[in-house]
């Protein structure tokens, strides 16, 4: 492609004009109001606030949104600060991490940097969501309606959350592990506790099991675990015979055999925590802890196209239907839409504010084209979605929520339409020329499907988070550790942090370990050691 | 599901009131994680800051790569991957563009940091409290005695059980009831075993017998129901000892020189390098008494406020200040239990004769007085060059482990002198 050719047919872009921004349909002012405005202007007392919700509540029962309870918090911005900084749990073991992000963003907040998250939302059931007592009335709404029936809705709904998460028992797990973690702290030391703890969090993404549902999570159950663990291990304390309990030296054959059948395990925390030879009972639970927390918080891992547009998407629909009900004025109207044009932008490729694509652009733009789709269709999504066009779209909506996550949302959902609103291109980053992205695809006939294919790829877990399996452990007299990387399109791992990646688990392990990256064909790559 | 609306379940908890800082344990664990580095850089701030900044927290920055949070991610140099993004205006299938330097742009992952700060450092802000803590972490007052080395005590009353007599004011009721009860007990079945015993007796005791029998018992009886509530023996009082407890009370006399020779820029140095001292004493000793005292040619005491922003011209002599110090300490921190510190700061100009006659009076009067003696000479930055000044020369007669000086040039110097003067000493 060294000199362009000239103007040819076939080059004719098979769009008119630049992009144009997302559409947001406006009110429509002459439709019947039934009810009075709640409330006007921007100021809030408990009780508007009250009025709003079984506003929503009766609006997202008529639309069929089955949600949990919700139990609202006011607070103020120094606790949302403290809040973001643990992940949005308001109980959460004490670590430095968290202090790295808490100081970070107080420093943002103070200097006007960057705003708050002005939405958190706990999946516990009744669920928990927090409102920011600076926010205007048009805000609070906007938040309840998004986090407390958006969100809310989707955790109640979706099978990954139905399936991997006890909503009832995460904030007791992380009160017993608060309580644990200090424990630790003051009988073992804080470095100590520390060194375990920012190990585990390095591997934190394989701690999950991704297809096996996980046991309940009951802390008094844990509780009593832990001291009876701890208290066999002190009443059986007898170091100078320690070492009658050493599993024997395996043979020769035994090795061999051990190895023919060990299987590649994929959660390495919980790996760590049942084999890593040389760990304490405490510094197992330590693992145990952050592998759990893990755990919970996979599914939000899947699914944040999803999660977030279908919030996105009731809280936009839900206040669209108090407006039409009269429950809200113009100036609540506008005031929120400012601020959900600014959350669903999704800035160009080659902006200086890009950051990858906007999950709640992109979710939000196939939800809501799923709602067209049903209620308007075209030819193109009679073709596309034969099922959806013409039906019934509160039902199409509460299937989507309920049984995708977001590549699989995607591969079904995005549109032709969503496509060409947003844009998306192809790009392939080969090998063959470092120095250029190939355009492969564009929102055209040709590359609908290849477009959806990729772009669902994309949200694979695997497309970001490098697969790592457990390929050997402790058979031979090193007890090395063997982990291996299932290499896909000759994506090694990134050298620098894979080491100090390394060094972390070679603290939980204690013995070495070794990471060779291999490909289909098992054929080794690449091999980092510790 | 049906009813939600009626029976729904929903409250707004009122939090705001709740307990601030829920994050301090985080960000206390952060600061303990990484001192070193934000001592360092806070070192740095303090050089930059004016005078009356140097109290309060502030922003520093440390280096980001200590606290980079590894986990495993691809190598976007290696391999090929296909990948969408938004926007495109003007790109056919076919087309190709020119990939970015670096990463960031066009990766598929949204987590690429924004522009600003980047990953080499990282930027916050330490409250008072801890820009404080990180300055005067390992600084001590030298020479701080304390009983443990034996030589300069006092006594402190400490509890020590009970005791039969003492004071009003330390009686104890309840102990005392408690005694009173068991006194009581005790007589009762001493007096009952009695009774009972003469009670034996008067069945075979003749009639003579059995008339006076009765009278001891009727008066045992007697003696038993009206035992007395309350006696002498059963009070308790708290007890008190006097230990011997470390002498830990320390007073720091401040003296400056703020004659016409210290010209502005001398005196901000002095009064950075005082301004520092009494943050440090404050905050680290809070019963530490700071004696603030001033000299042209003559000397006077003077507070807090006056000591730091009252402009002041004339001659130098340094010689009264000294006297007034040891007035002062006469009169108010004379006695064992006082640990007596220097501090004098000056730019050095003085007579001869007014500098012979103070390296004396300090040497000779002084310095048996006081724990410590720190000099900080401001030199003046024209003049001859590295020549000592004046007062320092005399200063030379001086030698004695109390007695410390050092030489500050400018902004960047004091804090390191600070160090140098009041870092903790290895145990010797």
């Amino acid at each position: 492609m060294s000199k362009k050719p000239a103007p040819d047919p076939a080059r004719e872009r098979p769009w008119p004009k630049l992009l144009k921004r997302p559409s947001v349909p406006m009110p429509r002012p002459g439709a019947q109001r039934s009810a009075e405005p709640i409330a006007r202007g921007s100021e809030w007392t408990l009780s508007t606030l009250e009025k709003f919700d079984s506003a929503l509540a009766r609006h997202a029962q008529r639309l069929g949104l089955d949600t949990y309870p919700t139990q609202y918090e006011l607070i103020t911005a120094n606790q949302m600060i403290d809040l973001c900084s643990t992940v949005g749990m308001p109980v959460h073991y004490a670590h430095w991490s968290f202090g790295k992000q808490l100081l970070a963003q107080e420093r943002g907040y103070r200097k006007g940097l960057s705003g708050l998250a002005y939405e958190i939302v706990i999946n516990t059931d009744p669920s928990l969501a927090y409102l920011m007592e600076t926010n205007t009335l048009a805000l609070q709404v906007l938040v309840m309606a998004h986090a407390g029936y958006g969100h809310n809705g989707f955790f109640k709904t979706n099978y990954l959350f139905r399936q991997f998460t006890q909503a009832d028992a995460i904030l007791d797990y992380l009160k017993f592990a608060r309580g644990f973690v200090q424990e630790c702290d003051e009988r073992y030391g804080w470095p100590e506790v520390e060194k375990i703890l920012d190990s585990c969090h390095a591997l934190a993404a394989y701690g999950v099991d991704r297809y096996r549902r996980p046991g309940r999570l009951s802390p008094r159950r844990e509780q009593e675990r832990v001291r009876e663990r701890l208290r066999f291990a002190e009443q059986h304390y007898k170091p100078d015979f320690a070492h009658l309990d050493a599993p024997t030296p395996t043979r020769e054959e035994e090795a061999a055999t051990a190895a023919a059948n060990f299987e590649p395990q994929e959660n390495l925390l919980y790996f760590i925590e049942k084999n890593a030879p040389k760990l304490a009972p405490w510094q197992r639970e330590l693992v145990r802890i952050v592998r759990k927390v893990a755990q919970y918080f996979y599914p939000q891992r899947l699914t944040k196209v999803a999660n977030e547009g279908a919030a996105t998407f009731w809280h936009y629909t839900l206040l669209h239907e108090l407006y039409d009900s009269g429950e809200v004025d113009d100036g609540f109207m506008l005031e929120w839409l400012a601020n959900h044009s600014e959350v669903v932008t999704q800035p160009a490729y080659d902006s200086r504010s890009f950051h990858g694509i906007n999950p709640y652009s992109l979710g939000f733009s196939i939800y809501r084209d799923i709602r067209r789709v049903c209620e308007q269709p075209t030819d193109e999504d009679r073709q596309w979605f034969p099922q959806l066009a013409g039906s019934s779209w509160n039902e199409a909506i509460a299937f989507a929520m309920a049984n995708f996550k977001d590549d699989s949302l995607i591969e079904q959902y995005l549109s032709p339409k969503v496509m060409r609103e947003l844009r998306l291109f192809l790009l392939r980053d080969g090998e063959e020329d470092r120095r250029h992205y190939d355009v492969r695809a564009i929102h055209n006939e040709d590359g609908y499907v290849k477009l959806r294919q990729a772009l669902a790829a994309q949200y694979r877990l695997e497309s970001h988070t490098p697969s790592i399996v457990v390929a050997r452990a402790g058979d031979d007299t090193e007890r090395a550790l063997l982990l291996q990387h299932r290499v896909e399109h000759g994506r090694l791992l990134e050298a620098e942090s894979a080491e100090t990646v390394l060094k972390y688990i070679k603290e939980l392990w204690k013995f070495d370990v070794v990471l060779e990256e291999i490909d289909a064909g098992g054929s080794r790559l690449k091999i980092h050691r510790t | 599901m049906n009813d939600r609306v009626g029976s729904r379940f929903m409250r707004i908890v009122d939090r705001r009131g709740d307990p601030q800082g829920r994050g301090a344990v985080n960000r206390e664990r952060f600061i303990r994680r990484f001192k070193d580095e934000i001592k360092r850089a806070a070192d740095d701030e303090f050089a930059k800051r004016s005078i009356t900044d140097v109290g309060r927290g502030g922003r520093v920055t440390i280096p980001g790569r200590g606290l980079v949070e590894p986990h495993l991610t691809h190598d976007d140099q290696t391999g090929s991957r296909d990948f969408v993004v938004p926007g495109n205006r003007e790109f056919l299938p076919g087309d190709k563009l020119p990939r970015p330097e670096g990463d960031g742009q066009g990766g598929p992952d949204g987590d690429e940091p924004g522009e600003g700060e980047g990953r080499d450092s990282f930027a916050f802000v330490l409250s008072r409290e801890e820009f404080l803590a990180m300055f005067f972490d390992d600084l001590e007052l030298p020479n701080l005695e304390r009983t443990r080395f034996g030589e300069v005590t006092m006594e402190r009353m400490h509890r020590a059980g009970y005791t039969r007599d003492g004071l009003p004011m330390n009686l104890l009721p309840a102990m005392t009831v408690r005694m009173s009860i068991a006194r009581r007990i005790a007589l009762r079945g001493a007096l009952t075993d009695q009774i009972e015993e003469l009670e034996r007796e008067l069945e075979e005791a003749g009639a003579d017998r059995r008339t006076q029998i009765d009278e001891e018992i009727s008066h045992l009886r007697h003696r038993r129901e009206t035992l007395p509530f309350l006696e002498d023996v059963d009070r308790r009082y708290r007890a008190r000892v006097a230990r011997p407890a470390p002498a830990a009370r320390a007073v720091m006399l401040c003296l400056m020189d703020v004659s016409g020779s210290m010209d502005e820029r001398k005196k901000d140095l002095a009064k950075r390098f005082f301004v520092l001292l009494y943050l440090f004493l404050e905050r680290k000793y809070g019963g530490v008494d700071v004696v603030f005292i001033r000299h042209t040619e003559h000397a006077e005491e003077v507070d807090e406020q006056r000591f730091f922003n009252d402009p002041l011209t004339g001659g130098t002599l340094v010689r009264p200040a000294l006297e007034l110090a040891q007035r002062v300490i006469d009169t108010r921190y004379g006695g064992p239990d006082w640990n007596v510190y220097v501090a004098q700061a000056s730019d050095g100009d003085c007579t001869s004769e007014d500098g012979r006659l103070s390296a004396a009076f300090v040497d000779d009067v002084l310095l048996p007085k006081v724990r410590y003696f720190a000099y900080v000479d401001i030199p003046s930055s024209s003049g001859w060059f590295n020549r000592p000044s004046d007062l320092w020369q005399s200063y030379d007669a001086i030698e004695d482990p109390a007695f410390a000086r050092r030489s500050v040039r400018g902004r960047s110097d004091i804090w390191p002198v600070f160090r140098d003067l009041f870092g903790r000493k290895q145990a010797a």
